[in-house]
């Protein structure tokens, strides 16, 4: 268990990062906080849309015309990443901190053989000679579990599956020994057998060089299994924060639990399954108080009047779970009576 | 027993691999490779399995939207290959199809109401001056309001566009619906409101679906039976609470333990399959899961497993492996 001293590796506070399109800004993240340890693994989990890329985008610096990061700081290690110019920042891209994408076929060049790709990184970043590089190339694609690492280092990217190209961008990303690694819906486009394999190695990893992870999905699942901490969005905001078994033992936040509720699973049966009505609101129409309010059951005046804040819960909870945060007026002392959402079970 | 709405004997499907100077079939992707089940009326069967298993094929073969290379299909005891093409497309009404990406299914230049009246034209089953109606019917049906039949597909959200394919599916009064990947594109929220509506109509309407999909959570949610596909074959199929709670074939056992149960209070044994799938153009021969089966023999390798029942299985219970007795043994001794 971390312990609260120790200077994170990550430190996100306040992160907006806008889009200035001819229809307006869209606050694609708005106030995003929270940070990790080394040796420890943040999920972010949350609907299509509820700005993980963009977050993860922002750490990397990697938004694109017209966006923008419009707020906030980010540190690495207690460095502002933010106040770098682009060519110190460039030298952490990659070295001090390193992404994997969901598509790896779009991060990998087809005309270079992945070898001398991973090579090419690992030249830059360890200064070495050329047969060096390809020789640790070898290596990295070995210790990613590459069969015939010698042989497959001379292929291109589309000689390999799925399941291994994916290896090779963790080799490429790895090939530097980052403090961070980033990785967003990693196994999303993989089968469940070989999403086994790639979560088992990122965790394999981790273990050996200690770096901190940030594990971005759509998939509770992976949550469950990879993550320490939890950071929930909802709309470019976090909407709740938590150790992982906390978050899923006493999910306090409607959107959580309805989120909890919805997943259909493999292990168990359910009758029904929870329906959050309607979708998420979209940018142009974005909601002043709670962005949560019109497909929430519990919503009252106050909530669509006044936006709620991220806290560590105050009311209506007990002092047990006090451990995390949550962006839900019930959990506030404005909010009169008891919790409306007691008793509504998870599924655990 | 209950006659079977649906049969499939001995499916097969095989693609043709062209090349060279002078295009000569060079070899065949064995997409769906002697595969038999039947679909009762009113019974959910799915189909589950990984990427290129074969699925879509299934799906596709078993409506002649891709003819099978061989085998037969039988719907309500008629051998569907033996009709002729407007026969074929007479019988296509009872039997209807969703796919994964709403959008693409859907002409961008049409309003729902147009796609809805072209549908019902096509078939010929609702008279145009009963047609209205029916689409405000089935608007509500599927829970959109009425009114918004005047939208264009782009105006809906992902739910609300797969909503729509539901709606024209249902439209000319199908008995038998193939919904491949239905709601796999869509978020957890929207997924579980199309599920609960796929459930509801089904009981409504006394709908039988073949539904495909990768997502075992989904498929144990929706199914009365599971059909599990590795490579063009079936390598086990059950009733669902056989299939999840006893599954006998190893490639079943290992994919359910792959899946990432949402509590982490759960902790559980994982088998991590070695090595990739292999090519359906060259499949291994004897038992296809071989290469990967962490208690392939040397049978294994050579003669193909049938698929059948033992004694401790339900007969409705089948499972394609040499050695189903053998592991059941060893999971004896090693769960406690
Ligand atoms: N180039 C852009 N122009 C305008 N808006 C954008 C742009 N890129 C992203 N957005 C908006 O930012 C928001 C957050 O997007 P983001 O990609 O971070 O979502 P996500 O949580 O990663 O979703 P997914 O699960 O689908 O990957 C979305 O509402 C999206 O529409
Ligand atoms: N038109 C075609 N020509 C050649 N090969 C094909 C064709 N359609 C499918 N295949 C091959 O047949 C095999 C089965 O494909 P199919 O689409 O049925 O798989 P699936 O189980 O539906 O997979 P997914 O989960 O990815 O949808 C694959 O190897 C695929 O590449
Ligand atoms: S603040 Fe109100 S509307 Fe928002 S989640 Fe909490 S109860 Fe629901
Ligand atoms: S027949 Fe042999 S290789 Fe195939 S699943 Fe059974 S034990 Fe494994
Ligand atoms: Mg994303
Ligand atoms: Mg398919």
């Amino acid at each position: 268990m971390a312990s609260n001293e120790q200077t994170p590796v990550l430190e996100v506070k306040g992160l907006q990062t806008s889009f200035f399109t001819p229809d307006g800004e869209v606050k694609a993240v708005d106030g995003v906080d929270f940070s990790v340890n080394s040796n420890e693994t943040l999920g972010i989990v949350g609907e299509s849309g509820s700005g993980k890329s963009i977050t993860s985008l922002s750490v990397m610096r990697l938004i694109q015309h017209p966006g923008k990061i419009v707020g906030g700081t980010i540190e690495l290690s207690g460095e502002d990443l933010l106040k770098k110019s682009k060519q110190q920042f460039a030298k952490y891209r990659g070295n001090r901190l390193s992404m994997i994408f969901q598509e790896p076929m779009t991060s990998l060049n087809p005309v270079f053989t992945v070898g001398s790709q991973i090579a090419e990184a690992v030249r830059i970043h360890k200064k070495l000679d050329k047969k060096a590089a390809w020789q640790e190339a070898v290596n990295m694609l070995k210790l990613v579990g590459i069969p015939a690492p010698e042989d497959r280092a001379k292929r291109y990217p589309h000689e390999l599956s799925g399941g291994m190209r994916q290896r090779v961008m963790i080799a490429i990303a790895l090939s530097c020994d980052p403090e961070l690694l980033i990785a967003d819906e990693p196994t999303t486009a993989l089968d469940v057998t070989i999403q086994a394999q790639i979560l088992e190695l990122i965790k394999e990893l981790q273990e050996k060089s200690g770096m901190a992870v940030l594990m971005i999905t759509h998939d509770l699942g992976v949550i469950a299994e990879t993550a320490d901490k939890v950071v929930v969005m909802y709309a470019g905001e976090v909407v709740e924060q938590a150790d992982v078994k906390t978050l899923f033992k006493q999910p306090l936040h409607p959107y959580t639990q309805g989120l909890m509720n919805a997943i259909p699973r493999h292990d168990i049966d359910l009758d029904e399954l929870e329906m959050i009505p309607g979708t998420v609101p979209t940018p142009q129409n974005m909601p002043s108080g709670c962005r949560f309010a019109e497909r929430c059951p519990y919503a009252r005046d106050l909530c669509v009047e006044k936006h709620p804040e991220l806290a560590t819960p105050s009311n209506n909870v007990d002092e047990a779970v006090t451990t995390g945060q949550t962006r839900c007026w019930i959990y506030t002392d404005e909010w009169d009576g008891p919790n409306p959402t007691k008793g509504v079970a998870t599924n655990q | 027993m209950t006659t079977p709405l649906f049969e499939a004997k001995n499916l097969q499907k095989y693609f043709p691999v062209k090349g060279g100077i002078l295009n000569r079939t060079q070899a065949q992707v064995k997409a769906v490779d002697d595969v038999s089940f039947a679909i009762n009326p009113g019974e959910t069967l799915s189909i589950v399995g990984e990427s290129g298993c074969g699925k879509s094929t299934t799906g596709r073969a078993i409506l002649r939207l891709d003819d099978p290379t061989d085998g037969e299909i039988l719907f309500e005891g008629q051998n569907l290959m033996e009709l002729s093409k407007s026969d074929l497309r007479q019988k296509r009404k009872e039997m209807q199809i969703i796919f994964q990406d709403p959008y693409a299914s859907l002409n961008p230049r049409q309003k729902v109401k147009q796609i809805l009246d072209e549908a019902m034209a096509i078939q010929g089953v609702v008279s145009k001056a009963k047609r209205p109606e029916r689409i405000r019917e089935l608007m509500e049906v599927v829970g959109l309001r009425p009114e918004q039949a005047e939208r264009y597909p782009f105006q809906f959200s992902g739910g609300q566009r797969q909503r729509i394919g539901i709606a024209r599916a249902l439209s000319v009064d199908p008995k038998l619906i193939v919904c491949d990947e239905a709601v796999s594109a869509l978020d957890v929220s929207t997924q579980a409101q199309v599920l609960n509506l796929l459930k509801k109509l089904q009981k409504d309407l006394d709908l039988t679906y073949l539904f495909i999909s990768h997502d075992l959570g989904v498929v144990r949610h929706i199914s009365d039976r599971v059909i599990v596909m590795y490579l063009g074959k079936i390598v086990e199929i059950a009733d669902k609470k056989d299939l999840f709670d006893s599954p006998r074939h190893p490639y079943t056992r290992a994919l359910l333990s792959a899946i990432p149960i949402p509590d982490p209070s759960k902790s559980r044994e994982r088998i991590v399959l070695q090595g990739d799938v292999p090519s359906p153009m060259n499949p291994p021969a004897g038992c296809r899961f071989h290469t990967r089966c962490p208690f392939a023999t040397d049978i294994c390798k050579t003669e193909e497993p049938e698929l059948r029942s033992t004694t401790f299985m339900n007969e409705t219970h089948k499972a394609a492996c040499h050695h189903i007795e053998k592991i059941a043994e060893t999971e004896k001794t090693s769960i406690v």
